[in-house]
């Protein structure tokens, strides 16, 4: 077994147990999360890796409350998230997680600033001060002139970079990110995966789904998945 | 709250204006249905109305007793010796009637006597057939009829049968072009009578240029007389096959109307067993178009009922595109923290603003309609403001309703199912 004592003194901002998750398709039932065990530290930075079909999307999406486990427990910040009712589910992903998409998912109808502002406003927490820390992110990733673009006018980096915006907007501590840089070039790759550094660097937690090696190798830790189970893990070698 | 709420309301028409030509589209069917629903009540109204003020002209508190010419006998040998011919044979209401209906019948304070016969009216310039409207004094009070110039006829000169006329606005153009007639003469059958007054017979005062031919009578050109002289004087009135045509009853209110009417009935039966006369109570007729006018209501409110359910489901179809168009915009707003309310609020909001800007548009069209019909048809039109509060209600209603079930669809799916799209 292996020592994990490092964060002891710290409850894990994520503590799943005897995750599973089955589909019946046609009559037959498939796991695609047959049983996983998992727990992310504060501030710790988690990518998860696997070919297609290994369930480590539909543990990003049990992760982030978007679906709903078959059996197990899932403790997020400290609560028992799986037996939350919807309402309570909407409050916890507005608040408390921060999505990064690869189709970045903007809402094509909103300019930049009203699209980092979303989850502000279904917490209805829409301030002067939140409405200035919209366009400080905004700044922050990039983006000081084009405020009042639309998604269709911004290239691919600069669209994910106001999906970052939009995932800090509420102060999440951890942020759930399912291929971030997978419809990106090399060059607005590595501006993005500098952003997530970044963000790490300030002491949030980061699981990052993907399938790129190098991508990954930034990561504290790799978990490879395999038929709905947790294969192997790898620890970022200490510089 | 007050925030969030504009927030929605701006998102909606910021997704409505997005796609200008289907929101136009969808409110259509809405536009047109409130617009007809007002447009039909406004005709129904102006009609309803227009019949109310004919029959209340009638006066709610008189009945009025007609004579009818009774139904043609077989014809039968045996009794053509024992009658006389039927064209000369007497019918109709009598001076019997009018004393006996007076002296009997409690709660009637008089009962007025009318004839009308055509007749050719002469001035030194031209001729017309007019009718000649024969009749008592209290004339005006009891027909509604407008003065406009000198007086009418007196009870003085209806006993002593003189030779006085009053004159119709529209006769009086015909006869005497250039102005008053008031002090002028005209001439009937070679007798000389002196124009007294000029009286309106009311509301339906309609021109009829061009129509000078001397068959043509028009409804307007009236010449009112005493009855009396007319009788003593005028052929067609003394060798006529009645002696009244209308007998008006006035009574003391309205309250004694219809037991009056059944009290004359059964009276008048006893002396007139062929029937030859009709009674008329205008206070039923009013209660009889109250009834029709409340069918005609129901009938108008299940058409506008039809129209505006086809409006509103077009809405709900256009809503239900749209729901699936957005469905991955419904998966993002949900993993944003949106709750299932918050998604079914947005929809909502479209549907209720597509339904409202309908509504009023539909309004002005509503308001627009009764005026072409009235200017083209000269129908009465009325639009009341009940029917524009109840269409404008009605379509934020059907908005509501129909928005609700697209709404709660969108709001339904699970968020990652809704992401995968």
């Amino acid at each position: 077994m292996l020592d994990l004592t490092d964060g002891v003194a710290m409850d894990p901002v994520i503590r799943i147990r005897g995750l599973e998750k089955i589909y019946t398709l046609g009559g037959e039932t498939v796991a695609a999360l047959a049983g996983i065990d998992l727990d992310v530290a504060p501030g710790e930075y988690l990518a998860i890796m696997g070919s297609s079909g290994s369930g480590k999307s539909t543990l990003l999406n049990l992760l982030g409350c978007l679906d709903r486990p078959t059996r197990g427990s899932y403790h997020l910040g400290g609560d028992d998230v799986s037996k939350l009712d919807d309402d309570t589910l909407s409050r916890v992903r507005g608040k408390r997680l921060g999505f990064i998409f690869q189709s970045y998912n903007l809402i094509p109808q909103l300019t930049v600033l009203e699209n980092i502002a979303v989850p502000l406003y279904y917490q209805g927490n829409e301030t002067p001060e939140t409405l200035q820390r919209c366009k400080e992110l905004a700044a922050m990733v990039g983006l000081s002139g084009r405020f009042d673009h639309r998604p269709k006018q911004l290239s691919g980096g600069q669209q994910q970079r106001v999906a970052i915006a939009r995932a800090l907007v509420n102060e999440p501590l951890t942020i759930l990110a399912d291929e971030p840089t997978g419809n990106l070039d090399s060059a607005t790759e590595e501006d993005v995966l500098a952003m997530m550094d970044n963000l790490h660097a300030e002491g949030r937690a980061i699981v990052m789904v993907t399938h790129d090696e190098h991508v990954a190798a930034r990561a504290d830790r790799v978990i490879h998945m395999k038929d709905g189970q947790i294969q192997r893990t790898t620890y970022k070698t200490p510089v | 709250m007050i925030l969030r709420f504009h927030r929605t309301l701006s998102l909606g028409v910021k997704n409505l204006l997005l796609h200008k030509v289907r929101s136009c589209l969808t409110m259509l069917g809405i536009v047109f249905g409130v617009g007809s629903v007002i447009a039909m009540l406004a005709v129904g109204e102006g009609a309803s109305q227009e019949a109310s003020r004919s029959i209340a002209s009638l006066g709610s508190s008189n009945i009025i007793l007609e004579s009818v010419e009774p139904p043609r006998e077989p014809d039968n040998p045996l009794q053509t010796g024992s009658k006389p011919p039927l064209w000369t044979q007497k019918y109709g209401l009598t001076e019997a009637d009018r004393a006996r209906i007076t002296n009997t019948i409690p709660n009637v304070i008089r009962v007025h006597p009318e004839t009308e016969r055509t007749d050719e009216v002469m001035s030194a310039s031209s001729r017309q057939r007019a009718i000649l409207h024969a009749t008592w004094p209290e004339c005006p009070e009891i027909r509604n009829i407008q003065r406009i110039e000198g007086r009418f006829f007196t009870q003085l000169e209806l006993e002593r049968a003189m030779p006085v006329c009053v004159i119709s606005p529209s006769l009086r153009r015909k006869l005497f072009p250039f102005g008053s007639a008031v002090g002028e003469f005209v001439r009937i059958e070679g007798d000389y009578y002196t124009i007294v007054g000029e009286y309106s017979p009311g509301a339906s005062e309609v021109e009829d240029e061009g129509k000078e031919g001397a068959e043509t009578v028009a409804r307007d050109d009236i010449l009112y007389l005493p009855i009396n002289t007319a009788r003593a004087r005028v052929t067609s009135f003394i060798y006529g096959r009645t002696q009244y045509d209308t007998l008006v009853v006035q009574t003391t209110g309205t309250q004694h109307v219809s037991a009056i009417g059944e009290s004359i009935e059964s009276l008048m039966d006893h002396t007139h067993a062929d029937h030859d006369f009709r009674i008329v109570v205008p206070l039923e007729l009013l209660a009889q178009a109250r009834k029709t006018q409340r069918l005609f209501n129901v009938i108008i409110g299940s058409i506008a009922a039809i129209s505006l359910l086809v409006g509103g489901i077009g809405i709900m179809n256009i809503m239900l595109a749209t729901v699936t168009e957005r469905t991955r915009e419904i998966g993002v707003r949900r993993a944003l923290g949106a709750r299932r309310v918050d998604i079914v609020s947005q929809f909502l909001v479209e549907t209720v603003v597509i339904s409202l800007v309908g509504g009023l548009t539909g309004v002005l069209v509503g308001l627009g309609i009764p005026g072409i019909i009235t200017s083209l048809t000269n129908l009465p039109t009325v639009v009341t403001a009940s029917s524009v509060l109840f269409s404008v209600i009605v379509s934020v209603l059907i908005g509501v309703v129909f928005g609700i079930y697209p709404a709660r669809r969108a709001a339904s799916l699970d968020p990652i199912d809704a992401l995968r799209m």
